[in-house]
């Protein structure tokens, strides 16, 4: 069965299934949205999400606490979809947006 | 595609949302089928209800919209007792305590860990009182603001109360304008202020004069969210009070019609007028939206106006005895020669009465507070009390006779009519503590900041108003770029820790000549903002020119190039308990904060639901 995923209060949440998941304030940790290796960024808002495959993504924007850079960003992994349910990655994990040249 | 919210929109939205609110209330929270959950929540914004954030789920925010600020006598009465009631959350705000009511920057009332359970016992008795939470969030008209002190202002231009009043009568509950693509702000401003703020609104109304004739000027498409503050721009377009309505209602036509359905984050008015300029909304408007020929714009007042306009001196006490007097000899005609920056203070109304206006710190006060004052404005005024876009408080219709007693209360201690300028100048939004887009803790963080500077800090003696605004995420609900020091939410690294910080921006006000704020500093650690406005004031007093206030300071150092120089980030005594990602938290100020710890969602009674995994 296909779950629903999508944005909510105005890009304070992914919610999927109803509930609300990721959103707004976390820190994540991003490559190619900066020039920092690494970024450390703040999400300030989520502005789309969809399903690819296993793979949900969000759009957002926010800003890497590390150079300062505010950016918009392409589809960045939030959670997986296993056997119908979802699982959030690890918020610790090193996140590649959807789509970048390289693999992981 | 349309978004999902459209679809729901297209659904069911508006006044029909109603019974299935109270249908859902009355069977409880969990009736609430849990894949449509998403839905209904967006729904019941409409009906003033906004689910409450993470950690705190089945605990809704409750606004209620009070037209142009105005609480009929026997009004805040009501609004204390519900608060009292239902307001209690399972966990207390170490500032302000169990039960509490927030001012809002658009002069409406905001309560908060509202059951749904409660929602029918709690719009029956508003609705006696003639309160309503109707449209108070949602795409639709929200509460229409303006002149706090419209049809009493002793200088005022044209009366705007009549005209506020009317658009709400017309446009709340109204099944033309119910489902628009945004929500809709409107402002109407009669006085020779400004305080209506008109240009961070959807809609503005401004007073103007054409041919020996009063009335407003109109302008479209104002707004601070998202990084992409916009002044509300002139469609020369000048009415008569009596056809506002008309007006009014072609423009939220037209934006119902043409406003961007697709992408919720172009669909505020201000992106409709960046793509079609103001010529082409005019002539939209004339050509489908009224029938009546536009007039051209007329002769407008911005050139006077006062109201946060960065200004040095003004007056807190107008009494004819009183402190220093704002309206000089020389003032010309009916025209006020200081004129306000907000309306703290004693001011005479048009009848020879008196309005006071107190100061309420991040606009929040205790319930027992908020009847107290109820109490006093029954005792010496009329009853009646209207909120401020400061988040402010005034006491209406006082007699001159009656004001030393008044003055004399205690209450009046805390919520001073003549207070310390950082008191004063105090704005915050909801912030972590309920807010889902937050991004760091801004109410109880403000009133500490203030206190600290109260304390620490001596402004230039002839410099008695300075706003420091606090705003969680760039939403901007404390309206952070028009204050001189704005403060907005971000995380930094401090010590190798992730803490909450803050942007600093500077120079923000409107007036005759608006500016929204210049961002400065980034990532400041939150403790080390006290620090940094200490020195920037510093700074202030050694570097300015005779006479020079603060934003016309800011924008010589400016242009020379030195503002960077200005901040200087730095701890001192200030102690900051909110410095640990408080959006981590269920709730901030909880002693067992964490996720974990979460008593929601709740039944009716407060008792915990078993989570479903
Ligand atoms: C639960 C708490 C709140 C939430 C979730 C919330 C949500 C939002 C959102 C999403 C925006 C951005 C609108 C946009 O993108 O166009 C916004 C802007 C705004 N809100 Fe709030 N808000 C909250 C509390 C408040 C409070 C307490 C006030 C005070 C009246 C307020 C007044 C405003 C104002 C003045 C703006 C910005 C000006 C503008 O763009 O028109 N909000 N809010
Ligand atoms: S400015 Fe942001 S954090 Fe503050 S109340 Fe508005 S949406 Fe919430």
């Amino acid at each position: 069965m296909a779950l629903s995923v999508r944005t909510l209060d105005d890009g304070a949440w992914v919610s999927v299934a109803d509930e609300r998941r990721t959103g707004a304030s976390e820190l994540w940790r991003v490559t190619g949205v900066c020039g920092c290796p690494i970024a450390e960024f703040v999400v300030e808002g989520v502005t789309d999400v969809a399903v690819d495959g296993r793979t949900v993504a969000a759009e957002t924007y926010g800003r890497c606490i590390t150079c300062g850079r505010s950016t918009t960003t392409g589809p960045i992994p939030v959670g997986r979809v296993l056997e119908g349910r979802y699982e959030p990655i690890d918020r610790n994990a090193v996140r590649r947006p959807v789509g970048a040249s390289s693999t992981v | 595609m349309p978004t999902d919210v459209e679809r729901w929109k297209s659904e069911t939205y508006g006044n029909e949302i109603r019974e299935h609110l109270l249908e859902f209330a009355e069977q409880g929270w969990e009736s609430i089928p849990e894949d449509e959950r998403d839905a209904w929540f967006e729904r019941f914004k409409w009906w003033g209800l906004y689910h409450q954030r993470a950690g705190q789920e089945s605990y809704f925010m409750m606004r209620i919209g009070t037209p142009n600020g105005v609480l009929e006598p026997g009004q805040l009465h009501v609004v204390a007792d519900i608060a009292d009631e239902y307001a209690r959350g399972p966990a207390e705000n170490p500032e302000f305590g169990a039960a509490y009511c927030d001012w809002t920057t658009r002069q409406s009332i905001q309560l908060h860990w509202i059951r749904l359970e409660d929602v029918p016992e709690i719009f029956e008795r508003l609705e006696a009182n003639g309160l309503s939470t109707q449209q108070a969030c949602g795409d639709s008209w929200r509460n229409v603001v303006g002149c706090p002190v419209a049809g009493k202002d002793r200088h005022e231009f044209v009366d705007a109360l009549p005209v506020a009043m009317d658009l709400h009568e017309t446009f709340k509950g109204n099944d033309d304008h119910t489902n628009l693509p945004r929500k809709w702000k409107v402002s109407v401003t009669g006085c020779r202020e400004g305080c209506g703020q008109g240009d961070i609104n959807d809609l503005a109304f401004e007073p103007a004069e054409k041919d020996g004739r009063r009335g407003f000027n109109v302008r479209v498409g104002g707004g601070l969210a998202r990084n992409e503050p916009r002044l509300a721009r002139d469609i020369d377009v000048f009415v008569e009070p009596d056809a506002v309505e008309a007006v009014a209602g072609g423009l939220s036509a037209l934006f119902r019609e043409y406003g961007d359905r697709e992408d919720r984050y172009a669909a505020r008015s201000k992106f409709l007028v960046d793509e079609w300029g103001a010529d082409e909304v005019r002539r939209v408007l004339q050509a489908e939206f009224v029938d009546r020929e536009l007039e051209t714009a007329g002769e407008d007042l911005r050139e006077e106006y006062t109201y946060n306009a960065g200004r040095v001196g003004s007056g807190t006490d107008d009494r004819p005895a009183g402190g220093h007097d704002d309206h000089p000899a020389d003032g010309h005609g009916d025209r006020p020669a200081g004129g306000h920056n907000d309306h703290v203070g004693v001011h005479e109304q048009a009848d020879g009465n008196y309005y006071v206006g107190v100061n309420v710190l991040v606009g929040r006060m205790g319930v027992e507070d908020v009847r107290e004052l109820a109490d006093l404005a029954a005792e010496y005024g009329s009853g009646e009390v209207r909120l401020t876009q400061r988040q402010n408080v005034l006491v209406t219709d006082v007699p001159e006779s009656e004001l030393d007693a008044l003055l004399a209360e205690p209450l009046l201690e805390d919520y001073s009519p003549d207070p310390n300028p950082f008191m004063r100048g105090s704005i915050a939004c909801t912030g972590t503590e309920f807010c889902s887009l937050s991004i760091v803790e801004t109410k109880n963080r403000q009133v500490r900041y203030a206190r600290w500077l109260a304390e620490n800090v001596d402004l230039p003696a002839d410099v008695s108003e300075f706003h420091v605004h606090l705003s969680g995420c760039t939403a901007s609900c404390a309206q952070p770029q028009i204050a001189d020091v704005s403060l907005r939410g971000m995380k930094t690294r401090k010590d190798g820790e992730p803490v909450e910080a803050l942007d600093i921006g500077l120079g923000g006000g409107l007036g005759a000549d608006p500016r929204f704020a210049e961002w400065v500093e980034q990532r400041v650690p939150a403790d080390e903002v006290p620090g940094a406005i200490a020195t920037l004031i510093d700074r202030f007093r050694e570097r300015r020119e005779d006479g020079e206030g603060f934003r016309a300071f800011i924008e010589r150092t400016e242009s020379e190039g030195d503002l960077e120089t200005l901040i200087e980030p730095s701890e001192t005594s200030y102690e900051d308990p909110y410095m640990h990602n408080t959006k981590t938290t269920w709730y901030p100020y909880a002693d067992e904060d964490g996720m974990d710890a979460s008593p929601a969602p709740a039944r009716a009674d407060g008792t915990p639901l078993a989570g479903d995994d």
